[in-house]
């Protein structure tokens, strides 16, 4: 089981948490013109990544915030944890 | 019986305190803290069970957890439990255990045929037989193999123990109580630190129980029972037994099954059978010691063949002689000790040690006391059917391939000893990159992963004081890094026997003209040439050659055998045992109870009940009660004996007619707030929302970005940036995620707040031709009139000093109102609607009844939105704006969804207007049509029509627009139903609306 630290709360069991998805996935802008690829890409299109992944946890059992979590898919590692407005450099 | 092969004095069980037990029907007795193994081999019982594959007689083979033969039925206080290794089980009064793989008895074998047809099952036989022809398999070959194999029969009545899971977390967690274990888990004590110290024994102490050393002036045994004795006596310090390290997961988790009443006649009262520990440890220190190899050898599974040193754990532990002629094989010093444990205690031993000119001081004290040792010598065969009685053995040549001249002797046993095995099962689950270790001939932990140190034998460090030295010093340098604090702790001086080097030996040659079983795995009958059969195939990698030949996979996971296997493939490969590797790890460690696993989440207890505020009233009021999510609800309310489908009936009548109330506090509730929440409404639900005025409510669909309908409600505004949202029971916890998913990473910048109120708020649905007079008497200062309180419109009222909301709403297609209370009020709230309305003939309504109304309506609910459908399948698409964007929108310009044909909800009705459409059932054009045949639709919900007083269904159709008036088949596989049905309007009932509005 994975060991996460909210960057709200702190270190906390993946018990707690919910998988939200890769999370350099950009939603289109409402109103946009999205042409059938784009929308695709959006929706249904992931690269299921071996290695360093950057994605979407929600603190569903704590503070229900959204947050990033970069993490190897392979090796489980977790490298950072970001809040959902915190720039990832 | 009499326990002939226990001998006086020796030993750790409490002789005073003697105990029967019956294995395989016949009474026997053993003392408190025997195993079920040592008490059976006090009465010289070997015999225990069959072979897997060829059904050949097993005996015991080890002492503990590495067993791979002795396992057992075991009967328990009316329960039974598989699979249990006898070697494990502590005995107590009462015991009772029955034979596995066997049929119809131990003595008398059926099965053991195979063992003269072994031509048949050679490795892949499995794969190769029991292919072709397909249809064979479920008639003849499935329920052959299962007759005649398995490790025993699970139980099938409820399980009535109670399993517990606690979490836990700790500085160090230390796997195992031997040298190692005891010495790290002292040192880090001292240092303050939070230790937790598991051994999967009875006794603590590993190897010191069993070793003849000195530590700091005491015996080994001594010294660690004054060890625990002080850990004990320390706060910070968890000390388990009975308690098995099974699993090491990501971040270090690890996983420890305690046996909390396996050893007692009946589980006490309150108490859980087992104990299953979620571990979080910031360190963890594995001292899991090692495992004794065979040497391999013909025959060399033949009760009385056993590991070395099980032969001395049995005697110095349980004070029980496995023979009394026994004969030890050995490829280094450890075969000695045990001779000379048996020399010490009257029976002479003979040892063969495969090696030319071993010296060391162990060997030393064998020779002095008078034991008969033959060097350069091998077991050849072990003779015998359901017990040792000779054995053929030879002289071997220097380079280990020709045999001399064969003898037999005369012995009762064969205790073999092949070297250790480190146990690095926990190290190589946490991942870590495990090497090959040449001076022992077996793989060892090397670069970590995860914060794990493997320590002692475990790691390949057999010699005592090397281990205590490290082990100190691991315990208290981790801890001090944790607690700052350094209390330097002594080493005690260590006296030990030095040994020589083991002989780089584990296989006997087959004498010329012979064709001896030489098994590898015991457990899953795995013997040299099946190895040499899957290599001659073409099997190299050892993960196929392990599946091909199930080497390694019974439930002992290959601990005895894995070894071995690898030696073997090396040699025919020409391979080095590294190139080779090994097969992965993977927990559990030794089988776990499905029990611990599932633990306290049973039945009732799998998830939360949620009970309405007025649950008592429904329970007075001989509700009979359904599951709904998490929530209990009246599905109807029983009078006389009445059963679900009058009682439903009656009420659902009574809706049309008068007026009913429906509990529906259980809707997901959530409160919009905020300067943008018309905002975020807008872009969440599919229609327009930025116009809602306050005093309104609308009704809205939710779709996921794919196009798919998420979740329906209404929304009210409340004031001016507030609303009040709802959702169905079901999607309640989906939509607040959802909603915080836009809110925080998508659209920031709106300024809104979710949060739920589901409970906050009971809820009663009022519906009925009836309701609104019931509602004037309710709210007598409050205008319900249709000009007052349009449909679709919301006040707050006054009931009864209790302020309420109420809201214009209908889900049943009635006039129809819903009052919230706070929960607090709930229950006073339902007794006023139950009081007033009694003049207007009201009647509670379950969700039964609640379902009839709204199929025959035509309302979608979780039966069609069902994460298959979009807003036009529902007959949405009216809600669907085109003007602004919003959630999932462009999805809905995917080809599919806007096919000419595609699927729409439509009305079924039986063509005899009598038989009731089993929900689930299929559309189909033609009942004889060859199967597969093509499915048009499927049923999503089925009642009985109130209104017209015959069966009424909701269907999801292909091309449902252009069905309504055709003809078609329900099919009901399941049900074994053929119905013919006319397509008609999902709007069976009021198709203009008018009632909600009137
Ligand atoms: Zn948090």
């Amino acid at each position: 089981m994975l060991y996460i630290n909210c960057p709200h709360c702190g270190m906390r069991s993946q018990n707690e948490f919910s998988y939200g998805g890769d999370a350099s996935v950009k939603r289109p802008e409402l109103n946009k013109e999205v042409s059938d690829q784009e929308w695709d890409d959006f929706v249904y299109n992931r690269k299921s990544l071996r290695g360093k992944h950057l994605e979407l946890w929600q603190h569903i059992s704590g503070c229900r915030q959204w947050i990033k979590v970069e993490r190897d898919t392979a090796t489980h590692e977790i490298f950072r944890t970001f809040k959902a407005d915190e720039e990832v450099a | 019986m009499t326990q002939t092969f226990r001998i006086e004095n020796v030993g750790l069980v409490n002789r005073d305190k003697k105990l029967s037990f019956k294995f395989n029907g016949k009474t026997y007795y053993g003392y408190e803290g025997d195993t079920l193994a040592s008490a059976l081999l006090a009465n010289g019982v070997h015999l225990v069970g069959r072979s897997f594959k060829y059904h050949r007689p097993r005996g015991f083979f080890g002492a503990g957890v590495d067993e791979p033969y002795a396992i057992v039925q075991l009967f328990r206080n009316g329960e039974t439990e598989p699979n249990i290794k006898a070697t494990e089980q502590e005995l107590f009064e009462g015991l009772e255990a029955k034979s596995v793989n066997c049929w119809p008895s131990v003595n008398f074998d059926i099965g053991a045929i195979n063992n003269f047809l072994k031509i048949f099952l050679p490795a892949g036989f499995y794969y190769k037989t029991f292919m072709w022809p397909k249809s064979f398999w479920y008639r003849i070959y499935e329920p052959f193999i299962r007759k005649a194999a398995g490790l025993g029969v699970a139980s099938t009545k409820h399980d009535k123990e109670r399993y517990e899971h606690k979490y836990e977390y700790c500085d160090l967690l230390i796997a195992g109580s031997g040298p190692s274990g005891l010495s790290s888990a002292y040192a880090a004590a001292k240092n303050g630190a939070k230790v937790i110290l598991a051994e999967d024994k009875p006794r603590f102490g590993g190897s010191l129980l069993t070793s003849d050393v000195n530590i700091g002036n005491q015996s080994g045994k001594d010294w660690a029972e004054g060890i625990i004795a002080d850990l004990k006596s320390m706060p910070n310090v968890v000390v388990k037994n009975r308690s098995q390290i099974f699993g090491y997961y990501d971040h270090n988790m690890l996983v420890m099954s305690e046996k909390v009443s396996d050893h007692l006649p009946k589980t006490r009262k309150y108490h859980p059978n087992k104990r299953l520990w979620y571990i979080r440890a910031k360190e963890v220190l594995i001292s899991s010691g090692s495992i004794e190899r065979p040497i391999v050898f013909g025959n060399n599974d033949t009760p009385g063949v056993m590991l070395s040193s099980a032969a001395k754990e049995y005697l110095k532990v349980y004070g029980v002689l496995v023979g009394k002629k026994p004969l030890v094989f050995t490829n280094n010093d450890s075969g000695y000790e045990t001779a000379i444990e048996f020399k010490k205690h009257g029976v002479d031993p003979l040892v063969l040690d495969s090696r030319k000119n071993p010296v060391s001081e162990i060997i030393d004290e064998a020779k002095n006391l008078g034991i008969h040792i033959k060097n350069s010598y091998v077991v050849v065969a072990a003779k015998g059917y359901k017990k040792v009685k000779s054995a053929d053995i030879a002289s071997i040549s220097d380079d280990k391939k020709q045999l001399g001249k064969i003898e037999n002797i005369q012995c009762d046993c064969i205790c073999v000893s092949g070297f250790w095995t480190p146990t690095i099962h926990l190290a190589s689950q946490s991942g870590n990159k495990t090497k090959f270790k040449e001076e022992i001939d077996a793989f060892v932990p090397g670069q970590s992963k995860q914060n794990e140190i493997t320590l002692g034998a475990a790691n390949g460090v057999f010699s005592l004081e090397e281990t205590l030295k490290t082990s100190f010093k691991t315990g208290g340098e981790l801890s001090k890094k944790i607690t700052q604090k350094n209390s330097e702790v002594v080493v005690p001086n260590v006296v030990e026997k030095k040994s020589s080097k083991h002989d780089k030996f584990w296989c006997v040659p087959l004498p010329k003209g012979k064709n001896y079983k030489r098994f590898l795995d015991f457990q899953n009958d795995v013997a040299v040439s099946d190895i040499e059969i899957a290599l001659r195939e073409g099997y190299r990698s050892i993960e196929h050659v392990k599946r091909y030949t199930t080497l390694g996979m019974a439930t002992d996971q290959g601990k005895t055998s894995n070894l071995n296997g690898l030696q073997l493939v090396s040699e025919i490969e020409n391979k080095v045992v590294p190139a080779v590797g090994h097969t992965t790890f993977r927990p559990p460690y030794t089988p776990v109870s499905i029990g611990a696993i599932v633990g306290r989440e049973v039945g009732k207890h799998s998830k939360p009940t949620r009970k309405s505020p007025m649950h008592s009233w429904h329970e007075k009021n001989n509700a009979v009660f359904v599951d709904a999510g998490v929530w209990l609800r009246p599905r109807y309310y029983k009078r006389g004996n009445e059963n679900l489908f009058e009682g439903s009936k009656r009420e659902a009548k009574n809706v049309r007619m008068n007026v009913g109330v429906c509990d529906v506090t259980t809707l997901g509730k959530i409160d919009v707030k905020g300067p943008d929440a018309a905002e975020l409404l807008n872009r969440v639900y599919t229609n327009s929302w930025l116009k809602l005025p306050v005093g309104k409510a609308r009704y809205g669909v939710m779709l996921r970005e794919d196009g798919i309908v998420m979740d329906d409600g209404t929304t009210t505004r409340i004031s001016e940036n507030h609303y009040h949202m709802t959702t169905t029971t079901a999607q309640a916890a989906n939509v607040l995620s959802h909603l915080e998913y836009y809110l925080q990473l998508i659209w920031p910048e709106l300024n809104v707040n979710v949060v739920s109120t589901t409970e906050q708020w009971a809820g009663a649905a009022i519906a009925g031709p009836k309701s609104r007079d019931l509602l004037q008497k309710l709210f007598p200062n409050t205008d319900v009139s249709n000009e007052g309180l349009p449909f679709m419109g919301y006040t707050e009222g006054d009931l009864f000093g209790v302020k309420a909301r109420i809201f214009r709403i209908s889900f049943s297609g009635e006039l129809a109102y819903e009052v919230n209370v706070e929960s607090d009020y709930g229950n006073f709230m339902w007794e006023k609607i139950m009081e007033v309305g009694e003049e207007f003939q009201i009647q509670p309504y379950g969700t039964e009844a609640l379902s009839t109304l709204r199929i025959e309506m035509g309302h979608v609910a979780g039966s069609e939105l069902d994460g298959r459908t979009i807003p036009y399948d529902n007959a949405l698409e009216g809600l669907v704006s085109k003007k602004k964007d919003f959630i999932g929108k462009r999805s809905l310009q995917r080809s599919a969804f806007i096919s000419e044909n595609r699927q729409r909800i439509v009305g079924v009705v039986p063509i005899d207007k009598k038989t009731s459409i089993p929900e689930g059932s299929h559309l189909v054009k033609d009942d004889k049509a060859p199967l597969p045949n093509p499915k048009l639709g499927h049923i999503s919900a089925s009642c009985w029509s109130v209104e017209y007083d015959n069966p009424f269904s909701l269907a999801i159709l292909k091309d449902g627009k252009n069905m309504i008036g055709q003809k078609l088949f329900a099919m009901s596989p399941l049900k074994n139903k053929v119905i013919p049905v006319e397509i008609v309007s999902s709007h069976y009932v009021d198709p203009k609306g008018e009632r909600v509005r009137s």
